[in-house]
């Protein structure tokens, strides 16, 4: 993964329905670092989150990766919205496959993140048949298998109980070890402590 | 093949194969696009009379009307349960040609309920009294341009994504941004059928049916993948 | 010493609503008087036609009314490119400031050709290639109209009907061309309103002046429509409130 890996907002100003709902807002993360967004509902976490990850055109400022302006989605970029992009018709393995295939990540790698994601015993049962906290864990099996160097996540805890929170702590302190930047919306107090290292956390209250 | 071309049939093949894939798994969708079509041309008959020659006369546009407005309902299947999934935003991040991907699901869904639809077609043909050279002529005119009203649906059902249904979305609004882009390939779809009737060559129709096909197949993708990036912002 | 004119000012609303409130009355006033003079010329100077009398002359109204409704859409579906090529908001207020004019065009051009095909065919409806086109552009121009109010938010709104305008245009011409072919197929109405009389110089004046007219009358109430959308949407904008407050 690139040292030079570095996402940068500069008095970044988003829209929603004629409202605007950010403004001002700055940052900078380097490879290796996390960025924890909080802050009420409706303040305007996750339009932040659709901004860095190229759907959403910003009012005013702009958002640099890599140092050059931000212009589209990017391949760089892991997005786990609220949704994480799951058919319910599909089972949870081939869900994973057919969204590693998507992202040109190596397919073969999804059973050993299904298993470091607790899902090997519900790998096959239709997705829509899973409860929400499984659903969730398909999405960490997601993280696990992911080599791409950006990660949004957009309340990636929510339906995961203890043991999971614990699972994508890892998951993300992982990514991090390996330079990734992680940008991560948040209710509740997350750590990314990665074995020994300190890990770079920001936190940025909206 | 050049590495763009191979990342635009690659994508064509994934897109293809899970839509085809997700239509397996439920398919009631084709089932009813069928009923549907069988339906409504079934009633014109007990409207304008069960005599034979009338029915002959008014048998190319009925037929093709009803198999395009069969194609409208399950416009909706297209792109609404990936967007309400969240798969929309992962498409846009692929890194693979958006057009291509967009490209891929209106075959699969041509595939899934257009050619079933023409395939009922000689159903009809023999309900209103086709002779044979035309419901060949009718099958020959419903594939390529079922295709055609498949990938321009696909346009408009990515174009009412996000639309409210309480302000006027869903499958009415698709009718309405559809089907006056459907009156070129409706007039020369039955046009063919009739021409044979009548004794003359379909060829012309079925040219210009082709070209428009042709022409759907580059543009429809790529203003279909403009649209599915309005609906992610 | 020239000085570039900086088009992207009037691309800003602030400036724009300034300039569109000037020049509103202006066209207003224009629309009237050439109105005026065209229906004086084609009314009371025109010769009648030796077929169909007096009648013919609601062409005066509706050749320039069908002429409008192809050129608006096309204006739409140009400021729709503007809009999704250059991001600009007012391009994208354009277009729908542009759709219900163009749509009530069409349904003059619609009610007037009925008005004169009644005495001609007898009957105020046949699918000929003209009347079956406008109805067709009518219903282009309403899916513009449904598919933006159909989204509740504003920028999705306009980009989505900007795209819609843009392929309805590219189609225009194609169902022209087919709904023509298609009439000369099945050997339709032989009396057919693309077939227009020769015209003798006063009805041409007559229906220029009629369409200058429609000309001005579309910039006027465009303009007004979209400063209204403007004020709709930048209600709590600074340029505004200064406005309001000053």
């Amino acid at each position: 993964m690139s040292g030079g890996a570095a996402l940068e907002a500069r008095d970044l100003a988003l829209e929603r329905g004629g409202r605007r709902v950010l403004a001002g807002v700055s940052f900078r993360a380097v490879a290796g670092a996390a960025l924890l967004i909080r802050g009420a509902n409706g303040c305007g976490k996750t339009s932040l989150l659709r901004a860095l990850a190229g759907f959403l055109q910003p009012a005013a400022g702009d958002v640099r990766w890599r140092g050059a302006a931000l212009k589209a989605a990017t391949a760089d970029t892991l997005f786990i919205g609220h949704e994480a992009g799951f058919r319910p018709e599909l089972t949870a393995r081939e869900n994973l496959v057919c969204a590693l295939t998507l992202a040109g990540e190596p397919a073969r790698a999804a059973d050993d993140a299904l298993a470091r994601a607790g899902l090997t015993a519900r790998a096959d049962a239709a997705f829509g048949q899973l409860s929400a906290g499984q659903r969730r864990r398909v999405a960490l099996a997601r993280l696990f298998a992911s080599t791409r160097a950006l990660w949004l996540l957009d309340e990636p805890a929510t339906a995961l109980d203890d043991a999971g929170v614990a699972v994508l702590e890892d998951a993300v302190a992982q990514h991090l070890g390996r330079g990734g930047i992680a940008v991560v919306t948040t209710h509740r107090p997350l750590a990314f402590a990665g074995g020994r290292s300190v890990v770079n956390t920001q936190a940025l209250e909206l | 093949m050049t590495t763009a071309e191979r990342g635009v049939w690659s994508a064509l093949r994934w897109a293809v194969a899970r839509d085809l894939t997700l239509a397996a798994r439920s398919p009631a969708a084709a089932v009813l696009a069928i009923g549907f079509f069988l339906l409504a041309a079934a009633i014109f008959p007990l409207g304008v009379g069960p005599e034979p020659e009338q029915l002959k006369r008014i048998a190319p546009g009925v037929i093709w009307a009803c198999a395009a407005l069969a194609m409208l309902a399950p416009l909706t299947r297209l792109y609404e349960p990936d967007y309400a999934a969240g798969v929309l935003e992962q498409l846009a991040l692929s890194g693979r040609p958006l057009a291509a991907l967009v490209g891929g699901k209106a075959i699969a869904h041509w595939l899934a309920i257009g050619v079933p639809i023409t395939v009922a077609a000689p159903l009809t043909g023999l309900w209103f009294g086709l002779d044979t050279a035309a419901v060949l002529v009718l099958v020959a005119t419903l594939a390529p341009g079922l295709a055609t009203l498949t990938l321009l649906g696909g346009l408009c059902a990515a174009l009412t994504l996000g639309a409210d249904a309480g302000r006027g979305g869903g499958t009415p609004l698709i009718a309405l941004l559809l089907l006056p882009l459907a009156v070129p390939v409706l007039i020369l779809g039955a046009g063919a059928v009739d021409a044979t009737e009548n004794g003359l060559s379909p060829a012309p129709h079925l040219a210009l049916l082709t070209a428009f096909l042709l022409v759907s197949l580059v543009v429809a993708p790529v203003a279909t993948a403009a649209a599915v990036k309005i609906a992610l912002e | 010493m020239t000085r570039r004119i900086n088009w992207f000012f009037l691309a800003s609303p602030a400036s724009f609503f300034a300039v569109a409130g000037r020049l509103t009355p202006w066209f207003a006033g224009a629309s009237v008087l050439l109105l005026a003079a065209g229906l004086y010329v084609g009314f009371g100077i025109a010769p009648d036609d030796y077929q169909q009398g007096s009648v013919y002359r609601i062409i005066y109204i509706h050749v320039p009314a069908a002429w409008m409704s192809m050129f608006i859409y096309l204006l739409m579906a140009g400021y729709g490119v503007l809009a999704l090529t250059f991001n600009t908001r007012l391009s994208a207020m354009m277009v729908l400031a542009l759709a219900p004019t163009g749509a009530w065009f069409t349904v003059i051009a619609l009610i007037t050709g009925s008005i004169w095909g009644r005495p001609t065919w007898g009957t105020y409806w046949v699918w000929d290639a003209r009347l079956t086109s406008e109805l067709f552009l009518l219903f282009l121009y309403l899916g513009v109209l449904a598919l933006h109010h159909a989204h509740a938010d504003p920028k999705r709104a306009d980009r989505a009907a900007a795209l819609l305008a843009i392929v309805g245009a590219i189609n225009v011409p194609i169902i022209y061309f087919s709904v023509k072919w298609w009439n000369t197929l099945h050997q339709g109405a032989s009396i057919s309103l693309t077939a227009a009389p020769k015209m003798a110089m006063t009805m041409l004046t007559a229906m220029l002046l009629v369409a200058l007219a429609a000309w001005c009358y579309t910039f006027a109430v465009s303009f007004t429509r979209v400063r209204t959308i403007i004020l709709e949407r930048e209600g709590r904008s600074d340029w505004l409130q200064k406005k309001v407050s000053a």
